[in-house]
């Protein structure tokens, strides 16, 4: 176990050290350095930045270093906390980041736990009654969120409620709560904004989920000790529950390697159609205006996630299942 | 379902006398089989035909299309979708109902439809001219046989955009590109993907290793932030064709490794065989072993992987358009499409500019279908 602990560690830091070489190249990529357009947008709003000015910029970011250099100042920096600067939002990219952390931690968290409720009972139910015309119904269900397009999915249910009850359901707060401070009020009204892009945002996931449970299932309960189980005499309820479907559950587990990078990057689309105020929206706007401090950290961050969420599910997968650990070893 | 469609089959194979069956299995060559089987999953054969119609809209884009895609109309924009009409009557006659424009309170144009007012519409009718096959054509499926049609007189089937252009005949045209990404983003994936998967499992040790690790590091990354870094990465000066091709290289980042993995761990599997054995006692070189012995084996995989990476694909390239980071408006794809529908006040007064949502869902949905079919067709240990 401690072997593969620290494989896995080992894995880990350079599996986040390759990401941030990946997010350090994708910031460099557009043409030009930023000062260079930062001063091209500065221009066009008629601010004129003389060019003594942008030599001490880009002496400060360090423009004219090498590469490498650049590359290790930048990533020093963004090991003690300074992410650099959001010319979009004119603030420092932290500032940016933490506004909206609170609205994208409750759509992501509520997303999720969506997902377990509603596909996990679905898929036992879709493999203990296999073909039957639940099982059907889930399956069809279960293609038609993979086949279709979040965003396609936002957009028609727009349009539905505002063609049905003229109420343009975008946002996560109504007007009046926007800036108001916590009260049962704002959180009512804000658990009714959520519920729309929570289920829209988990369908695909549910989906997912419901095909892997299923899928599982019942290859598990093919297998000779369910049929030992029930010529015990074990009522159908508790052999199902007892062991084949704890087993099956393996895959909500390596689930959880996609729920801390899904918080943050899953959201992105949506939240543009729907207009959320989340992390994922002032990544667009900083993608779209080139804004490369804010776009290069969320896309570190949600990369480093992915990696800590896929290192934690190992870790709780060789514990929970002695048979991967020692096929490791 | 799929599954159901199986057992069906299963039961059709008892019917047929046993030895009958047998005798005649024997015989059968690997993909004689694997047909047979994919033949008997209604679904998925289906879904192959809806794919292959969708492809062949994509040769035949301008002859399906009545309208020249290009063709800005201002005195026509947001019709509603005028229905093709079989019948007047009981008596065959094909048309299309006038749509009378004029102005409401708001100054906003309105469409009354008169059916009063028939434009009549023909088959193999004259329209603008297009190359095909290097010919240079001007004749259409359908239309109203008429290359210099006014704007009143043109029919627009499924309705205009903002500037009066023909929402059926750009989706005609969209399809050929949305689908070309994909095909082109199959083909990148499919030679990088077979040859780090080859050459891993065939040198396996570090270099093993180092793919395989490369791999997972790639695909570690989250999809849908790298994605959009990279389209928006993309200088907007550039041509068509250029960004056509990077947004290609883009959607197939994630393709390959996929293939990557399935190809070494079917070449791993399968190296363990008592028939690749029997091949090397037999003295067949390596290369006959790989080519003639293990790839039949195996190239069902990768058909199957390919399929649901295109679906994969339509999606990616239609939601980075979507965005505005994909490719940009004059190129006519699914993605450039949606983008005109961007705001819920334009789909509530034009919802008709969804309909190429539909062709996605419907496309991905038999990619995904014909994709499941094949995959269990071609293993052998299937029930």
């Amino acid at each position: 176990m401690l072997a593969f602990f620290i494989r896995r560690i080992i894995y880990a830091i350079i599996a986040m050290w390759a990401v941030s070489v990946i997010s350090f190249v994708i910031i460099n990529l557009p043409a030009g350095d930023f000062v260079t357009t930062y001063i091209a947008t500065q221009l066009a709003t008629g601010n004129l930045i003389l060019e003594a000015e942008a030599e001490s910029l880009r002496e400060h970011y360090g423009l004219n270093d090498p590469v490498y250099v650049q590359y290790a100042k930048w990533f020093t920096r963004i090991l003690r906390g300074q992410l650099g600067f959001s010319f979009e939002f004119t603030e420092p990219v932290r500032i940016v980041l933490e506004r909206n952390l609170l609205n994208t931690l409750l759509l992501g968290t509520f997303t999720v736990v969506f997902i377990w409720v509603v596909a996990i009972p679905i898929g036992i139910y879709s493999a203990v009654k296999q073909y039957s015309v639940g099982d059907y119904v889930a399956t069809f269900l279960g293609f038609l969120g993979l086949g279709i397009p979040d965003f396609l999915i936002g957009l028609v249910a727009l349009w539905l409620i505002l063609d049905l009850t003229g109420f343009l359901a975008t946002g996560l707060y109504s007007v009046e709560y926007r800036t108001a401070a916590w009260s049962f009020a704002k959180m009512w009204d804000l658990a009714k904004h959520l519920i729309l892009p929570v289920a829209i945002l988990g369908t695909a996931g549910t989906a997912a989920l419901i095909r892997v449970t299923r899928a599982n299932l019942l290859d598990e309960l093919k297998k000779p000790y369910v049929t030992t189980a029930r010529a015990k005499g074990l009522t159908e309820w508790q052999l199902i529950m007892k062991y084949p479907v704890r087993y099956a559950l393996n895959p909500v587990i390596s689930l959880t390697a996609y729920v801390l990078p899904f918080i943050i990057s899953g959201s992105v689309v949506l939240s543009f159609v729907l207009d959320l105020p989340t992390i994922g929206r002032d990544f667009l706007k900083a993608l779209t205006a080139q804004d490369i401090y804010l776009s290069g950290a969320v896309i570190l961050f949600s990369g480093w996630l992915t990696i800590i969420g896929t290192f934690v599910s190992d870790l709780l997968l060789a514990w929970v299942d002695p048979r991967i650990r020692l096929e490791e070893d | 379902m799929v599954a159901g469609a199986q057992s069906g089959a299963e039961s059709d194979a008892q019917l047929v006398g046993e030895s009958d069956f047998e005798a005649e299995v024997e015989v059968m060559s690997q993909r004689q089989l694997i047909w047979r089987r994919f033949r008997r999953h209604r679904l998925a054969m289906a879904a192959t035909v809806i794919v292959a119609l969708f492809y062949s809209i994509v040769v035949f884009s301008d002859f399906l299309a009545t309208n020249d895609p290009e063709d800005i109309e201002a005195a026509r924009q947001y019709t509603p979708p005028q229905w093709l009409r079989l019948f007047d009557g009981f008596k065959p006659d094909l048309h299309v109902c006038r749509l009378v424009g004029s102005r409401d309170e708001f100054l906003r144009k309105v469409y009354v439809k008169d059916c009063d007012q028939k434009v009549d519409v023909q088959i193999f009718a004259r329209g603008y001219e297009y190359k095909l096959f290097g010919l240079t054509l001007d004749r259409h499926l359908f239309g109203v046989n008429d290359p210099e049609v006014t704007a009143e007189d043109a029919i627009f089937l499924l309705g205009t955009d903002v500037q009066g252009r023909d929402l059926y005949s750009r989706l005609m045209r969209g399809t050929r590109l949305s689908l070309l990404i994909g095909l082109t983003g199959i083909f990148i994936s499919l030679i990088v993907g077979t040859m780090l998967g080859a050459v891993s499992g065939f040198y396996g040790g570090f270099v093993d290793n180092l793919i395989q690790r490369s791999i997972e590091i790639v695909r570690s990354i989250p999809t849908i932030p790298l994605y959009l870094g990279l389209a928006a990465a993309f200088p907007a000066d550039w041509s068509v064709e250029r960004r056509f091709f990077a947004i290609t290289i883009v959607v197939s980042l994630f393709a390959w490794t996929e293939l990557a993995r399935v190809v070494r761990g079917r070449y791993l599997a399968m190296r363990q065989e008592d028939f690749v054995t029997a091949a090397i006692v037999a003295g067949a070189n390596q290369r006959r072993i790989i080519f003639r012995h293990m790839l039949p084996s195996f190239y069902s995989h990768i058909i199957a992987a390919s399929t649901l990476n295109l679906a994969f694909m339509v999606i990616s390239e239609t939601t980075l358009s979507f965005l505005g980071l994909g490719l940009q408006p004059p190129a006519i794809s699914y993605g450039t499409l949606l983008f005109t529908a961007q705001n819920v006040q334009t789909v509530a007064l034009a919802p008709w500019l969804l309909i190429p949502g539909i062709f996605v869902v419907v496309l991905v949905l038999a990619l995904n279908f014909m994709g499941d079919g094949i995959r269990d067709a071609a293993d052998p240990y299937g029930s």
